[in-house]
């Protein structure tokens, strides 16, 4: 095939190029994402106005609509480093799909638990089976079956590739079912959530979310990336450039 | 060597694979009652756990049905690719010039007709049995020929993904009946509105459009994971 | 500040508890995924550190 890649594209692939630059950026990105999270959390737990119906509850949403974002780009994220491994078979991209996994999951858990403490206040009882809930709850399912499938393969090259292929089929059922949950739900609604319609926001409401959402973007690139770079030394331990990297940081007695 | 014009064409491969599969599945039909009792006796559990009530029995029927009829299709999927992983005809079978999706997708019809179908053809006996409502049974039966179709489809991805491990059965459920889910609320769905005397032909028509989808995209996704598999 | 007082920022009208703990749990949750990948580190530091030391301190014996 003559298609030229960019030099970028190839660099990726190369697991010591990224750890090197990984770690260039990975302060960086650390602190940014920190003053974006501390400035979101603080302006919308103290600084936003309350919702004139749900009362100080809707605070949650700075961290539940975020969670959520991530736990399903996460998905696709693991997804997208799949079909690079299938296609390319570039080795980093098989560490990506690993460490996305518990990132996701994680995110997808604390989107479910904030939904859970949510609802209480606001529809009086800790789960509610509404369309958001079922297909998040869906979605954690799909993680776990994914980990579930790394962690029964031996070969960590042949359980990369397994999941890869289970990601892929998951991406296409993704839509499917949020659509059929969608529908199953609006059959069965019950008269009482009515009050979850976005009462429309006010822009002192959604700005802090906005800086929230961008800060949890960040946070997971890095966490990505800080998981990434640990699991390339796991892989490359027999490689020269790694055992300088030991040297350098334990002390090897002579 | 075979020349070029002794090697079997794909429909010939295809219908070699239904052929020899469906012969294995003739001597091995102690199996294909299985899932059956299988699924008699889950339903027989409900009215034992939950109380006789017909009115209670009656409204839960067409999901319970739907659920029992999945599991029991689930069962069987786990051994889908098993038998021939181990004795290296799927590696030949792979290997071979012809398309591995095709016979990849003759491998799951097979496994339809002797685990799906059957279930299929019991499940109004499961919704009598719950007392469900006269207007369920023709969507029954219609959601479950090509529900299960769908089951087999998604369920051979698991199979095909699972089929180098030495135990696959608890994570091919693990990792299957998430899929299913589409599959179920749309069966389920239209079984709902046949027992209410409503419309059903809407959910009918998404299950078949899930259906051809799965069988178009499955093989693809399970050739894939064979093949995965394949290389040690 | 939206509230009049540090304890009607901790109170929140009665919700306090909710949003509170929703905050709590997501730094413990951060926390984690961000500790776990510093101590694997740490502990692959100190393994291959071992391991080096021992081929440092084992004669090389070479046949012929």
């Amino acid at each position: 095939m003559a298609i030229k890649w960019p030099l970028f594209f190839h660099k990726l692939g190369s697991p010591r190029w990224f750890y090197r630059i990984g770690g260039m950026w990975l302060p960086w990105m650390a602190a940014l994402t920190s003053l974006l999270l501390l400035v979101g959390a603080v302006w919308g737990l103290a600084f936003a106005p309350e919702d004139f119906k749900q009362g100080n509850s809707y605070r949650i949403i700075y961290v539940h609509v975020p969670a959520a974002f991530i736990a399903l780009a996460g998905y696709y994220v693991m997804a997208l480093a799949g079909a690079v491994s299938l296609i390319w078979k570039m080795k980093v991209a098989d560490i990506v799909l690993k460490c996305a996994a518990p990132i996701g999951a994680a995110m997808t858990v604390l989107a479910l638990f904030s939904g859970a403490v949510w609802g209480k206040p606001t529809w009086g009882t800790w789960w509610v089976w509404d369309a958001r809930n079922t297909s998040m709850l869906v979605l954690l399912f799909l993680y776990l079956g994914i980990y579930a499938l790394y962690n029964s393969f031996e070969r960590e090259e042949q359980a990369a590739k397994v999941c890869a292929v289970l990601a892929l089929v998951g991406t296409v059922n993704i839509p499917i079912i949020y659509k059929s949950v969608d529908w199953w739900f609006t059959l069965h609604q019950p008269a009482t959530l009515k009050i979850t319609q976005a009462s429309s926001m006010h822009a002192s409401m959604w700005q802090p979310l906005l800086v929230m959402i961008a800060g949890f973007y960040l946070l997971y690139a890095t966490l990505l990336i800080q998981r990434v770079r640990v699991e390339v030394l796991y892989r490359e331990r027999r490689t020269r450039w790694v055992r300088d990297i030991v040297l350098q940081a334990g002390s090897v007695r002579k | 060597m075979l020349g070029p014009e002794q090697v079997p064409g794909s429909l010939e491969a295809t219908a070699g694979t239904l052929r020899r599969d469906l012969l294995l599945a003739y001597r091995r039909r102690g199996d294909i009652i299985n899932p059956l009792v299988f699924a008699l006796i889950v339903v027989t559990l409900f009215p034992l756990g939950i109380g006789p009530g017909e009115r209670l029995l009656a409204e839960i029927a067409p999901g319970l049905v739907w659920v029992v009829a999945l599991l029991a299709c689930l069962l069987s999927t786990d051994s889908i690719f098993r038998d021939d992983y181990l004795d290296g005809s799927l590696q030949q079978m792979l290997l071979s010039p012809q398309p591995g999706y095709f016979l990849v997708q003759a491998k799951v019809v097979v496994h339809w007709l002797v685990s799906g179908l059957p279930v299929t053809l019991m499940a109004p006996l499961l919704g009598l049995m719950l007392s469900m409502p006269g207007g369920g049974y023709l969507p029954l039966l219609v959601s479950l020929l090509f529900g299960t179709i769908s089951l087999s489809m998604i369920g051979a991805i698991g199979a095909g993904l699972t089929v180098g491990l030495k135990r696959g059965g608890v994570l091919v459920a693990l990792i299957v009946l998430p899929l299913y889910i589409p599959v179920m609320i749309f069966g389920s769905g239209a079984v709902v509105a046949g027992c209410e005397g409503r419309p059903y032909s809407g959910q009918l028509a998404v299950l078949v459009a899930l259906t051809v989808l799965a069988s178009v995209l499955a093989p693809l996704a399970i050739t894939g994971a064979l093949r995965i598999n394949m290389d040690d | 500040m939206y509230f009049d007082s540090v304890a009607q920022l901790f109170a929140m009208d009665g919700h306090g508890v909710y949003v509170w703990s929703v905050y709590a749990a997501a730094l413990a949750i951060i926390a984690l995924l961000a500790l776990t990948p510093v101590f694997k580190r740490r502990r692959f530091i100190a393994e291959e550190t071992r391991v080096l030391t021992r081929q440092r301190n084992t004669p090389t014996t070479r046949l012929n």
